[in-house]
């Protein structure tokens, strides 16, 4: 696959936290517009390479390129076209959700005068439009975490990194999130999603890679996948 | 590509105010300290009108002090427990712009709280502080404690301990500060000459660059994964 054609490409990464290695030398390309889920088991480096990924973290050898921008080199280039929603909300409790939104539509340089229409767009996506002026600390974790996918599309990001957005989540608010991942995907974004829901990674991603001991293992599109066979390579190759 | 350096630092300035308002949780707790902190002196120094003049800018300050840390402590806190500080950095913003609008912040919650002190005192000590070069001192000596306790809060509060840590880091680094700080205000206390405490306030100035362009240069490197 060529660099042009890949909107994420990583290239013999390594990254170690003191005499820990995390990341040993990982190699991956992702086309523009795919959905790719990226699995492991606690510890495997899921969320650092993510972090990464982000540029909230330098690597210790090896390259990533976003976009065709490269990190850490060009990264405020690359911050403006990244989304990110972790598992903590990253949302003010203090602030209302539309002051939450108002905040980060700034830092991402958002016009003023186009500002209040990107916000109102933004909950009508998740479906807060009601409770746009209730305080972030009175929502429910999932309307936190739908709050916080319209924080992370704010800026229309080309890349959505997703660090195990079903966490704590119950059954409603995680068919609330398929949805809202199906048409963050629909609409063309490129997303990298960790999470340990073998079966829900087999239906809504492109891809499915397995990271264990910091390498990749498994890299299979997910056409030909359920939820069994995907669980069952998982089984063989993390144990 | 990146948002202007003074957007930046405004939105963040912006909306610490406006959380700040609405729950009034740092300020409260800042200034709850420093009037229980005032009344402790008061009481515990119950000396002669001379003695309390030159105790009384030790008071000032050393109030000031810990009501700053109590301040940092949680305004950074607030970041760090829902991973506000990663939405900021995953911002395509300057980080020392970062820096500046919560140093600004922490400023503004400070210099109120010593601003709401210094007509307590006045009345709890039988002493005039409200001269302005007490003002100046006041606003230059938060600016100092604020700029470098929001580098070291920044460290800090990524540790279990965060709580002891930042005084035990901070004390140290703030002594500079501390010293012309508490010679300048205890000079104007006492009605000197200008030419007696003007120097004090020009080495706090001078103080304050110091620490602000370090911290300007090392905000980078603490905030580094």
């Amino acid at each position: 696959m060529s660099s042009e054609a890949s909107m994420i490409e990583v290239q013999a990464l390594t990254k170690a936290y003191g005499l820990m290695p995390v990341l040993r030398g990982l190699d991956l390309q992702i086309p523009r517009g795919q959905f790719v889920a990226l699995l492991g088991p606690n510890g495997s480096g899921k969320s650092t390479l993510l972090r990464l990924l982000a540029g909230l973290s330098r690597p210790n050898s090896g390259r990533i390129l976003i976009g065709g921008w490269e990190l850490p080199k060009e990264a405020a280039a690359v911050r403006g076209q990244i989304g990110m929603v972790a598992h903590k909300p990253l949302l003010y409790e203090n602030l209302t959700a539309r002051e939450n939104l108002a905040f980060f539509g700034r830092l991402y340089n958002i016009p003023e005068d186009k500002l209040d229409g990107r916000i109102e767009d933004a909950l009508q996506r998740v479906g807060l439009v009601k409770r746009a002026d209730d305080l972030a600390r009175a929502f429910s974790r999932g309307m936190q975490q739908r709050l916080s996918i319209a924080r992370a599309l704010l800026h229309n990001p080309h890349v959505l990194l997703l660090d195990e957005p079903y966490t704590g989540l119950d059954q409603d608010a995680c068919r609330t999130l398929d949805t809202l991942l199906k048409e963050a995907h629909s609409a063309g974004h490129t997303i990298v999603m960790t999470t340990h829901e073998l079966e829900r990674a087999a239906a809504l991603a492109d891809r499915a890679v397995i990271l264990a001991r910091g390498k990749l293992h498994y890299d299979m599109q997910t056409t030909n996948l359920d939820g069994l066979k995907l669980a069952t390579d998982y089984a063989t190759i993390t144990h | 590509m990146k948002t202007p350096f003074f957007k930046t630092v405004f939105a963040i300035v912006r909306k610490d105010l406006r959380a700040e308002l609405r729950s009034r949780e740092l300020v409260s707790a800042m200034l709850l300290f420093a009037l229980l902190s005032v009344l402790v002196f008061s009481f515990a120094l119950e000396l002669n009108r001379t003695v309390r003049q030159e105790v009384v800018s030790g008071a000032l300050w050393v109030t000031l002090i810990f009501a700053s840390i109590l301040g940092l402590n949680r305004s950074l806190a607030m970041e760090r427990d829902q991973g506000n500080l990663d939405a900021m950095f995953l911002a395509p913003v300057d980080r020392t712009a970062i820096f500046f609008g919560k140093m600004i912040g922490n400023f503004l919650f400070t210099a109120a709280v010593g601003l709401l002190l210094l007509p307590i005192m006045t009345i709890l000590y039988n002493l005039t502080l409200t001269a302005p070069a007490l003002l100046l001192t006041l606003t230059l000596g938060v600016l100092g404690l604020s700029a470098v306790g929001t580098l070291l809060a920044t460290m800090t509060v990524q540790t279990r301990t965060r709580e002891t840590l930042l005084p035990i880091v901070m004390l140290p680094v703030v002594l500079p500060i501390l010293l012309t700080v508490v010679r300048a205000s205890s000079e104007i206390i006492q009605r000197a000459e200008t030419s007696v405490w003007l120097p004090w306030v020009q080495i706090l100035v001078v103080v304050d660059v110091i620490y602000l362009v370090l911290c300007y240069l090392l905000f980078e490197y603490v905030v580094e994964d």
